[in-house]
């Protein structure tokens, strides 16, 4: 069990990693908000806690990682506040535009090398950091289901108007689950950079928010646990199957991305709540034949 | 000055051209098609393979690349949109399928072009420089805005005289009553997402010839780029989308000399979020309910 | 006097949809809500949720403005509504349901529940058992557990009903709760509605069923497009020639 964590530490760093970012995207989902600004909370966060490790030593790892997630919170308020007013689709292509504003701000930035980014960061994030943080985010979200705010965030989902009229402040909790979303992607971002030694814009870019979605989505938004098993399977599957691509005479690149998109068009069309639904799913099938 | 508003208006044609088939199909599902970037790409990439690999002219590989636009436009609609019809959130299943079909066709594009840049072969379209008043272009250039206005405008007179254009307007309106009116409702879908793809698979074409690059996520770019113009024009208004798209090449070219290269892009975004906030329908939009 | 509407008017373009309508309901009144198709009955009473805001007069419960108040402040002062086109959390329990409804009852903030305290744990079982109560109330407890969706037409209005009492409002607004019903269901929520306003609950009520409107209400207000055309004891609004005209109107 030790060695195959050594031999395969990155690949499960980037499992814990990705599950994080999903869950990121899965919190304003919860409350039927489709917004995709996270890769630019993402990026906040790693540049934040990337230029505290370099630029203010002494200061511990601990403290870096909560400006990670803290800094992305706060910046989400003032974003959240007009664009929340938004729906569906409109939310969600404003959203890009902020993240395509922050990844844009970040190559402008001369302070933190433009395009070129920030290298040498010491890597000071371990697997177990990785997986302590992702376990406190799972439990935060289990425990907000079933509470006062959870059967609140699901109303929204369900009907806002109704749920206005049942006395919830709907503004207040999208906005408290757009800056948690936030946190969540700031953290990833912050943990991601004492991982692989450098931040860039070109890795938050609009291609990262939607390998978030697709996570989400391909794991089930329905259980908060979902996206964690969507990020998961869809790291792994194509280290996987690798062998399987090449015999077909596929590059590890189209037949990653092939496979992701066969994944996601197949759980939209046939499994609308995700891989997580699938052995319930299963169940009712056998039950209903016999 | 003279120079630089006929380069906007250059890039604005192919940023309308793109954004034109972008808002149509929104204004008849309301849903965004995010594989719309990825038949850019794949239509560019056809007309290269036909010009280069089969030694046509460029005047059959376009128009045969912009009618295979199209026909992979109605496959997506079959594969990813219309199984989605008449679920409660298909408006954000439908960009989801969207986004599957878009990587599918990025994955298909890499693998068979590789990652790198590709480029049109040397005398594909004759180099020449032709001078307007005191600003110069090329032939190219003029060629790619004469192509992208006459199919507007075929657009436009197709949606407001043709049978075809009437009934694909009446489903925009109301599928339900599209129905009623006894309109083949999957046909008009299926017929607005082939006009919808043709153009951008031309928008493809046109673009990889202006910029002689093209690689398989060469449309990613263009993709915000047309959501920030069908956004300022009014999602789902064809003539919005052409007018913002030529306000964007303009607005893009005028940052550049004033501002600096590394502007360009900001400007567009900056445009898309706050007249998001600001004022949601867009120039030109309905004054749908898409305001709490 | 709890809800007070003083010259309420609301227009959508050129279009009067309630103009300059003013009646009262008290405690513990059921007040009937009548008029012919489109005469802006469920307008009113978005108008009174603060679904809309009024382009012209006031409404005020207890004596306090609450036109212009977002819906989920008017709900907090004690207002809350069944919808002629039933909007329950479809995906949700039907008990789930009457949860969210006890949203303004509720002290159960999160972070009990993330230090894993007892009490909160405690406070969500006294909710579900609330939720149970309030279902057994209408008749639905045997389905406390079926996903809205899934239930009848009937059931869904009954469960909405319990969902609008879960949050123990002063004034209840009723869109049309009989509508789709059978008779036996519908003399049952008559019955509910009555034992409501014996609470003290203030009840405003649209329904189309004359008989059920002359035996349950205190009082009619009627309205003919967007304007109050009578008001009165059942009896008297049933003797009334403006009312029987509005109606023959409707009826041609």
């Amino acid at each position: 069990m030790a060695d195959l964590l050594l031999a395969y530490q990155s690949l499960f760093a980037f499992v814990g990693i990705n599950g994080l970012l999903a869950l990121s995207v899965y919190t304003t989902l919860s409350c039927g908000q489709l917004s995709l600004a996270n890769a630019g909370f993402m990026a906040i966060g790693a540049y934040t806690s990337a230029l505290i490790t370099l630029r203010a030593s002494g200061v511990p790892f601990i403290a870096a990682l909560a400006a990670s997630a803290l800094l992305p919170a706060i910046v989400a308020v003032p974003l959240g506040l007009p664009v929340l007013r938004l729906r569906g689709v409109f939310l969600a292509i404003a959203t890009v535009g902020f993240g395509e504003v922050v990844r844009l701000f970040f190559v402008n930035w001369d302070y933190t090398n433009g395009a070129m980014g920030l290298v040498a960061i010491p890597q000071r994030t371990q697997l177990w950091t990785i997986a302590l943080a992702l376990a406190l985010a799972l439990f935060i979200l289990g425990r907000l289901r079933g509470s006062r705010a959870g059967y609140a965030l699901e109303a929204i989902r369900e009907d806002e108007t109704a749920a206005r009229t049942m006395g919830i402040y709907t503004t207040g909790h999208k906005l408290a689950m757009l800056a948690l979303g936030a946190a969540l992607a700031g953290l990833a971002g912050g943990l991601e950079a004492h991982f692989t030694f450098m931040v860039a814009p070109g890795g938050y870019a609009f291609g990262r928010v939607v390998e978030m979605l697709v996570q989400a989505v391909v794991g089930g938004t329905a259980a908060f646990y979902g996206p964690v098993v969507g990020a998961a399977f869809l790291t792994l599957l194509p280290e996987i199957l690798r062998e399987a691509g090449a015999r077909l005479g596929l590059a590890p690149g189209p037949f990653r991305l092939l496979l992701n998109g066969l994944i996601l068009l197949a759980v939209i069309l046939y499994l609308p709540n995700g891989l997580v639904s699938l052995p319930s799913r299963l169940r009712r099938r056998s039950r209903g034949v016999a | 000055m003279g120079q630089q508003v006929l380069n906007g208006i250059f890039l604005g044609s192919i940023y309308a051209l793109f954004a034109v088939g972008y808002t149509l199909v929104f204004g008849v599902l309301d849903i965004l098609n995010l594989a719309h970037q990825a038949v850019f790409m794949l239509a560019a990439f056809i007309a290269l393979a036909l010009v280069a690999d089969a030694h046509l002219s460029l005047w059959v590989a376009l128009p045969a690349a912009v009618l295979a636009g199209g026909a992979i436009g109605i496959v997506l609609e079959r594969v990813a949109f219309r199984p989605l019809r008449g679920r409660a959130d298909s408006n954000i299943s439908g960009l989801i399928s969207s986004l599957a079909m878009a990587t599918v066709f990025e994955a298909i594009a890499l693998q068979i072009f590789g990652p790198d840049i590709s480029r049109f072969p040397p005398g594909t379209f004759p180099d020449r420089v032709v001078r307007i008043g005191a600003a110069t272009a090329s032939l190219l250039q003029l060629c790619i805005v004469g192509i992208s206005v006459v199919l507007m405008a075929v657009l436009t007179l197709l949606l407001a005289r043709s049978r075809l254009g009437r009934q694909i307007r009446a489903v925009a309106e109301s599928p339900r009553a599209a129905r009623i009116l006894g309109i083949d409702v999957d046909r008009a879908i299926a017929m607005a997402f082939f006009l919808s793809s043709a153009l951008g698979g031309a928008a493809g074409v046109l673009f990889g010839l202006a910029f002689n690059s093209i690689s398989p996520d060469v449309g990613r770019g263009v993709e915000l780029k047309g959501l920030a113009v069908i956004i300022l024009g009014g999602m789902g208004s064809v003539p919005g989308a052409v007018i913002a798209g030529f306000a964007l090449g303009l607005i893009e070219v005028f940052t550049v000399a004033h501002l600096g290269s590394s502007f360009r892009d900001a400007v567009s975004f900056a445009v898309l979020f706050f007249v998001l906030i600001a004022r949601p329908r867009g120039l030109f939009g309905r004054a749908a309910a898409r305001e709490a | 006097m709890s809800l007070l509407l003083g010259g309420v008017s609301r227009a959508f373009g050129g279009v009067r949809a309630v103009d300059d309508a003013s009646f009262s309901v008290a405690d513990g009144e059921v007040h009937g809500l009548i008029g012919p198709n489109g005469a802006g009955k469920t307008t009113l009473l978005n108008l009174v949720s603060g679904l809309l805001r009024p382009t012209g007069g006031k409404i005020e419960l207890d004596g306090r403005r609450i036109d212009g108040l977002p819906p989920n402040r008017v709900a907090a002062l004690g207002v809350a509504r069944t919808y002629q086109n039933i909007r329950l959390f479809g995906g949700l329990s039907a008990a789930d349901n009457v949860v969210v409804g006890q949203h303004l009852r509720r002290n159960a903030p999160v972070w009990r529940r993330l230090l894993l305290l007892p009490s909160a744990r405690n406070e969500e079982r006294a909710a579900r058992e609330a939720a149970e109560a309030g279902l057994a109330r209408v008749g639905m407890r045997e389905r406390a557990l079926t996903r809205a969706f899934n239930l009848s037409y009937g059931e869904q209005r009954r469960v909405e009903i319990a969902r609008a009492l879960a949050a123990q409002p002063r004034l209840v607004l009723l869109d049309e709760p009989t509508a789709g019903m059978n008779p036996n269901e519908a003399a049952a929520v008559a019955r509910l509605v009555r034992e409501v306003a014996n609470e003290g609950r203030a009840v405003l009520l649209i329904e189309h069923n004359v008989r059920l409107v002359m035996e349950l209400c205190d009082r009619v207000t009627v309205l003919n497009f967007g304007k109050v055309i009578a008001r009165g004891t059942p009896v008297e609004i049933g003797k009334d020639p403006a009312v029987i005209a509005a109606y023959l109107g409707e009826s041609q």
